[in-house]
């Protein structure tokens, strides 16, 4: 990793390997399931099949139908049960296995598991993970492409996390674990298998809450997370073969997200784009754009600005239509230079 | 429709069914659906045929993610479920939702789904509707086993028994949830069991038959008509993986041949041969009509233009609706003089 990305520590690692995010995915609980015998692993077709996207794949055989198991599709009582396991002092992880799933665990989510520290009086927690495929990209119509981390970033007591590097995938999904809140944790399937890179083979996290600066640059922020991320890089790339400097940042945990990092940033370049493919009404970077125009109204050279889904369900036929690639992200940055 | 229904209507629908998935699953191999999921209903046509014969115009009904058959049972046109799939503006919902969500209201068809349970509750609604219109319509949710462990239909079965609806249930059990089989997703498959213990009728009935389901299905309506609903199982078998890519990996051989013996299709036709009713000029007569008529169905799909970018944003609410104002002015941000605006 570039040393703009890794601040975090990575200890006893012997060697790298080269894996794409689901890959690097797997990893992260095989080696946790391997580290902490509290953990637990289970889902709509985890165990045998390893998951529809393979993401559990081989798990079960290395730990067994206890720890790694199947359940039928009762998406309330899967997190309803994960809530249970982990309040008892298990450690588990969910597969919803599409986050456009979430839906009839809705209730678990934001009225029981967020909920469980404060209404308790901090007696008890549950420290579980949901792991949950999210966003477009894959031709699967509205029920298969939402974005709703917003929904649950709205929820005090939850954290949400979006990686978009397999490194971050890897580092991330471990912290998640040892998280002593409930944390969901989106993985933009559109990027599971888009690129591969070096991924330590052993123990390290990141950091929940620490965003990772992926350009330096002047003239320019573009903050985004998630599936976004390879195409932000993109825009950034062809932008400074126009001599624009832009800074990247990927904010990687969505609550709590890295306010230092971002304001940083933006009051260097005093311009910042947000990026995301969540529908634009009332999405996360709504919240970002309302913090930078608080705390730096003075050092703004343009409008905080955005690129998003657009406000309609997600359209079947129309993927590369309602995607904030980098020709939207070009023009809405070109309005910002301009200014 | 049911008073005059023959077995060699049922025969003729199944035929058409199966023809239709074998063309949308060619269509998806040559790359011309616009998505990447497609559940295809082969070994289900008697399930599909015989209840969707058996309902009268004017019932309702919601479907999973595996309806296409009862949408030509009941009707539908092939040649707009295939611009569906494609994704063109001539699909019964103008390209937007593809295979998992057809719907057509002219046809009673309230949605298919791709939640699993996700379309249950709206045929109580839709009961309570007819019922409070008085016209007499029956409301039916058609899903698969796996929805049989959502705690949505629990909720709908004892609310449809509780205000004695007119609503049908419909389990099509091809025994598989994705990869995993009934019996690994349920600890009891009496499902006759759980309606009764609702106060609804359960019935299970061998969807190989496809004239058992009918019988069975008339019944049922006629029942539930009279506010009496039920549970009906289906019981068969998903020839293919859960969707196309899916090889099926965790079943055996000899189970998909042993469930694959169970062919709704050819257990009718070799009874109506047995009974003369048939002859083998008259099948394959009437399977290269359905092939022919598929074919058209592709060959309509992929001519017909797609979408119009500016669609996108139609729909969203009622269209003398404004577009609020910040959105308007996101678009100005994003896009050149109107491009993709509604």
């Amino acid at each position: 990793m570039t040393a703009l990305q890794d601040k975090e520590t990575a200890v006893s690692t012997s060697a790298t390997l080269s894996l794409n995010l689901i890959q690097a995915i797997n990893l992260a609980m095989r080696e946790e399931m391997r580290l902490d015998e509290r953990v637990v692993l289970f889902g709509e077709d985890v165990g045998a099949r390893g998951g529809v996207f393979l993401a559990t794949e081989g798990l079960q055989a290395e730990f067994g139908r206890r720890r790694v198991f199947d359940t039928p599709l009762s998406e309330a009582s899967i997190v309803g049960a994960a809530v249970g396991m982990a309040v008892r002092g298990l450690r588990p992880i969910a597969e919803i296995q599409f986050a456009d799933y979430m839906g009839p665990g809705f209730d678990q989510i934001v009225s029981q598991a967020a909920k469980i520290r404060y209404r308790s009086g901090g007696q008890f927690t549950a420290p579980l993970v949901i792991r949950t495929p999210s966003g477009g990209g894959v031709r699967g119509g509205h029920h298969h492409s939402q974005s709703p981390e917003a929904y649950y970033a709205h929820t005090p007591g939850l954290k949400v996390v979006m990686p978009s590097t397999p490194y971050d995938a890897k580092g991330l999904l471990k912290a998640a674990v040892r998280s002593d809140d409930p944390v969901i944790f989106f993985e933009p399937k559109r990027i599971y298998r888009a690129f591969k890179e070096d991924v330590p083979e052993g123990d390290y996290v990141v950091e929940l809450g620490r965003a990772a600066v992926r350009r330096e640059g002047a003239d320019l922020t573009i903050v985004g997370y998630g599936g976004v991320m390879p195409d932000a890089l993109k825009v950034a790339d062809a932008l400074k073969a126009e001599g624009v400097s832009v800074e990247v940042v990927d904010l990687r945990s969505i609550v709590p997200w890295d306010r230092e990092t971002v304001l940083n940033s933006v009051a260097k370049t005093g311009r910042a784009l947000l990026v995301s493919e969540a529908p634009r009404t009332a999405n996360f970077m709504g919240e970002v754009a309302y913090t930078i125009q608080e705390e730096l109204f003075d050092a703004l050279l343009a409008p905080v600005s955005q690129v998003a889904g657009f406000d309609t369900p997600y359209p079947y036929a129309q993927d590369k239509v309602y995607l904030p690639g980098p020709n939207r992200m070009l023009r809405a940055a070109a309005k910002l230079l301009g200014y | 429709m049911s008073r005059v229904t023959s077995p060699l209507d049922l025969l003729r629908v199944m035929v058409r069914i199966r023809a239709f998935e074998e063309a949308v699953g060619e269509l998806f191999v040559r790359g011309g659906t616009a998505g990447t999921m497609l559940h295809l209903s082969i070994g289900e046509e008697g399930a599909a045929a015989g209840f969707g014969l058996a309902m009268r115009p004017g019932d309702t009904f919601t479907t999973h993610h595996r309806g296409h058959g009862v949408f030509l049972a009941r009707g539908g046109d092939p040649r707009r479920m295939m611009a569906e799939i494609a994704g063109k503006a001539a699909g019964s919902c103008r390209g937007r939702g593809g295979s998992m969500h057809i719907a057509d209201v002219t046809l009673g068809h309230l949605g298919a789904n791709a939640i699993v349970g996700g379309g249950i509750p709206h045929v109580v609604g839709a009961a309570l509707a007819a019922r409070h219109l008085g016209s007499g319509n029956v409301s039916v949710a058609f899903f698969g086993d796996g929805a049989m462990q959502q705690g949505v239909l629990y909720e709908s079965m004892n609310l449809a028994a509780l205000w004695r609806l007119p609503v049908v249930f419909a389990c099509v059990n091809n025994q598989y949830g994705m990869g995993t089989r009934i019996d690994r997703a349920a600890a009891s498959l009496d499902f006759d069991a759980r309606a009764r213990a609702f106060g609804l009728r359960g019935v299970t009935v061998d969807a190989s038959d496809a004239t058992a389901v009918f019988e069975t299905a008339t019944q049922v309506l006629a029942d539930a008509r009279e506010g009496r609903p039920a549970l009906v199982t289906l019981d068969c078998f998903r020839f293919y993986g859960h969707a196309r890519k899916d090889r099926s990996p965790y079943r055996t051989e000899e189970e998909e041949r042993e469930g694959r013996s169970r062919d709704p299709v050819a257990r009718l036709a070799d009874r109506l041969r047995g009974e003369d009713v048939l002859d083998d000029d008259t099948l394959t007569a009437m399977r290269d009509d359905a092939r022919r008529e598929m074919d058209d169905a592709v060959a309509f799909a992929l001519a017909a233009p797609p979408p119009d970018l500016a669609a996108l944003h139609e729909d969203v609410y009622a269209p003398d609706r404004p577009a609020p104002p910040s959105v308007d002015a996101y678009h100005a941000l994003v896009y050149p003089e109107g491009e993709a605006r509604a």
